[in-house]
């Protein structure tokens, strides 16, 4: 009967000894790697911290300036220009304005290197079933698992700083611009297609003067999906040392400060309404042909 | 008789997922309804043999499922073959290389779609141009190239639109300006104004005519409509399920057709229209009556024989010199509907 009560469990003894021995073995792992992938890291973190120096030592009206210009760039809407001056403006009347530049510098570096990776990984996924197979539970991984799990072997290899953060952060928001791009290039039609094949297109043409642009709007909704989940990530990213406005975030919910809290989160809400809207604005207009009307 | 440009000698097309074995069974008799029921393949095309004159527009004509959006696709290897050899200008395209093939589409062949498929990122000037952009040539000097053609489709103007602010005769006109900027000597043509409502269909029509009277291109076409077929065509082959039924001169495949499927399916056509009177004559040097040139419609001629007082009218070549004579009875008997008592309906 003993069977049915309790599970048939591994022996406390061997159970412990698997935990440890994987624990030993990954330990071994990045005693022996962990410089190595470091320095690999180097220009990554160099970058980083260049962007991040840049955005906090310029003079503020000037950065207000440039970021109005991007959103000008992005939505031609006066109104998103206008907000996002308005919006700055208060964040820096609060006192917030160094936090955010951290925090913008270590979400523009991880969109960029999201794009970077995403892309040509999603136009490989598109090409071929079988990478598709492969990584698709990938993502799924990545998605689901509790951010907290993945921050310990990132922690093991790298210690804390700036670049295990910046990894975190790419590990949770790098899906949706992979599986927007595999799903954008999809989803062309197919005739579009086989119009290309039959005037002799090859590969790269294909890819690149019809795949890529069709699948545009769709691309680029997945690119609005990883800024917004970048930002998601940026208190846990200030728990294994990324400064920024999780910091103090993390600092209110210790202390029971509510104010503090409060302000920074508006802030990062703040900020990711604005990136939504410019890049969403930005998305729409690459649609214009679909729409009659405009001849630009 | 002109040269051939297009041989098309035994081709297969199977569709499923071992055509190989099934191949076997197509071979050893099967259908192409018992193909799929017991093998759960689908006979695409069966020993077809087609050869597609040099200069002329060829049609090929059938109804949906008959095979012919396959056939056509294979002329540019779009689809590949299971079985079988298709020969342009002594080559086979089905043997060729990716790069030879790759060569083929860009200078030899150029297609239109049924659906257009242009590209709707880029103006019409650029779509017109893609063609030539593929084979390398500078955006800016393939547009300049292209500009004659959307000219000579009566597109002027729109240069600058987006396929999605035209018209569907509109788009299908850049379709046509794509296709024939790249001057390839080969046109095909799938199902290419069969989207099109009526009137513009039959303007398209026209373009196309014009077009070919000047340009002399090796055309296929395919359609399911058979006015299309009769009007444009100089050669028809008809399909049915997969197999090619009867092919030959549109005067003939009327005043002969190869079986009840054919005769039922031109039983509505205007016969007055489509039946020229060259195929009607009978041998003469000498003959009294209304002059008529040869490829007067019998409709014209029976109203020019009416209204003369002989019962007969002589027919003349492009040089005026007698070659031939027509009968009234004998051109009333071709317009006259075929008895079809005792024939089986097509639709039970």
């Amino acid at each position: 009967m003993e069977f049915f009560t309790e599970f048939p469990e591994m022996g406390r003894q061997d159970l412990r000894d698997f935990k440890k021995g994987i624990d030993a073995s990954f330990r071994e792992f990045s005693r022996t790697y962990g410089e190595g992938i470091e320095n690999f890291f180097e220009p990554l973190l160099w970058f980083l911290v260049w962007l991040e120096k840049l955005l906090i030592n310029a003079p503020w009206p000037i950065v207000i300036i440039v970021i109005c210009a991007l959103a000008w760039l992005g939505s031609r809407s006066w109104k998103i220009v206008l907000g996002t001056a308005v919006a700055f403006l208060v964040i820096g009347y609060f006192g917030m304005w160094e936090d955010t530049m951290s925090t913008l510098a270590i979400i523009s570096v991880a969109t960029l290197l999201c794009i970077i990776l995403g892309i040509p990984l999603g136009v490989l996924m598109a090409r071929s079933l079988r990478v598709q197979s492969a990584v698709t539970p990938v993502l799924d991984i990545m998605q689901t698992i509790p951010s907290f799990v993945y921050l310990i072997p990132v922690v093991m290899l790298l210690g804390i700083g700036k670049v295990p953060g910046l990894i975190a952060v790419c590990i949770y928001a790098i899906p949706p611009i992979v599986r927007l791009t595999n799903l954008g290039i999809r989803l062309v039609d197919k005739e579009v297609l086989e119009a290309a094949d039959a005037f002799g297109a090859d590969y790269k043409q294909r890819l690149f003067g019809v795949q890529i642009p069709l699948a545009l709007p769709n691309i680029f909704a997945g690119v609005n999906q990883t800024i917004m989940m970048s930002l998601a990530m940026v208190v846990i990213a200030s728990m294994i040392g990324v400064k920024g406005l999780g910091l103090p975030v993390l600092r209110a919910i210790s202390n029971q400060y509510l104010a503090l809290g409060l302000l920074n989160g508006l802030a990062i809400v703040t900020l990711a309404i604005i990136f939504d809207r410019v890049s969403q604005e930005y998305g729409r207009r690459l649609q214009a042909h679909k729409h009659g009307g405009d001849n630009g | 008789m002109a040269e051939i440009k297009i041989r098309i000698k035994n081709l297969y097309k199977i569709f499923g997922d071992s055509p190989t074995t099934a191949m076997q069974h197509v071979k050893d008799g099967a259908t192409k309804q018992s193909l799929l029921d017991d093998y759960g393949h689908v006979l695409g095309l069966k020993d077809i043999n087609l050869d597609i004159p040099e200069k002329k527009i060829q049609v090929v004509m059938g109804l949906s499922g008959s095979g012919k959006s396959t056939l056509i696709r294979h002329i540019n290897r779009l689809i590949e073959p299971t079985e079988g050899q298709v020969i342009v200008d002594g080559e086979n395209v089905l043997a060729m290389s990716q790069d030879e093939l790759r060569d083929f589409r860009r200078h030899k062949s150029s297609m239109v779609f049924q659906k257009f498929a242009l590209l709707p990122h880029r103006t019409v000037a650029q779509n017109a141009a893609y063609g030539l952009t593929i084979q390398g040539i500078s955006e800016g000097e393939a547009q300049d190239r292209a500009q004659r053609w959307i000219d000579r489709v009566g597109l002027g103007g729109f240069e600058n639109h987006f396929p999605a602010q035209l018209s569907g005769g509109m788009q299908q006109r850049v379709g046509l300006a794509r296709a024939l900027a790249t001057d390839a000597e080969i046109l095909l043509m799938d199902e290419a104004f069969s989207a099109l409502d009526p009137l513009i269909r039959t303007d398209m029509q026209d373009i196309l005519l014009d077009l070919q009277s000047e340009l002399h291109k090796t055309i296929v076409f395919i359609t399911h409509d058979l006015d299309e077929a009769l009007r444009i065509g100089d050669q028809i082959a008809i399909l049915r399920d997969g197999e090619s039924i009867q092919q030959g001169d549109p005067q003939d495949i009327i005043l002969r057709p190869a079986d009840d499927y054919i005769s039922d399916f031109i039983k509505d056509i205007n016969r007055g229209r489509v039946l020229k009177v060259r195929s009607v004559m009978t041998n003469a040097k000498r003959a009294a009556g209304p002059k008529l040139s040869m490829d007067t419609a019998l409709e014209d001629a029976l109203q020019a024989l009416a209204s003369s007082s002989k019962g007969s009218g002589a027919v003349v070549d492009g040089s005026g010199k007698t070659v031939g004579k027509i009968e009234m009875k004998a051109a009333i008997t071709a317009i006259a509907r075929p008895d079809r008592s005792g024939v089986t309906p097509r639709y039970k």
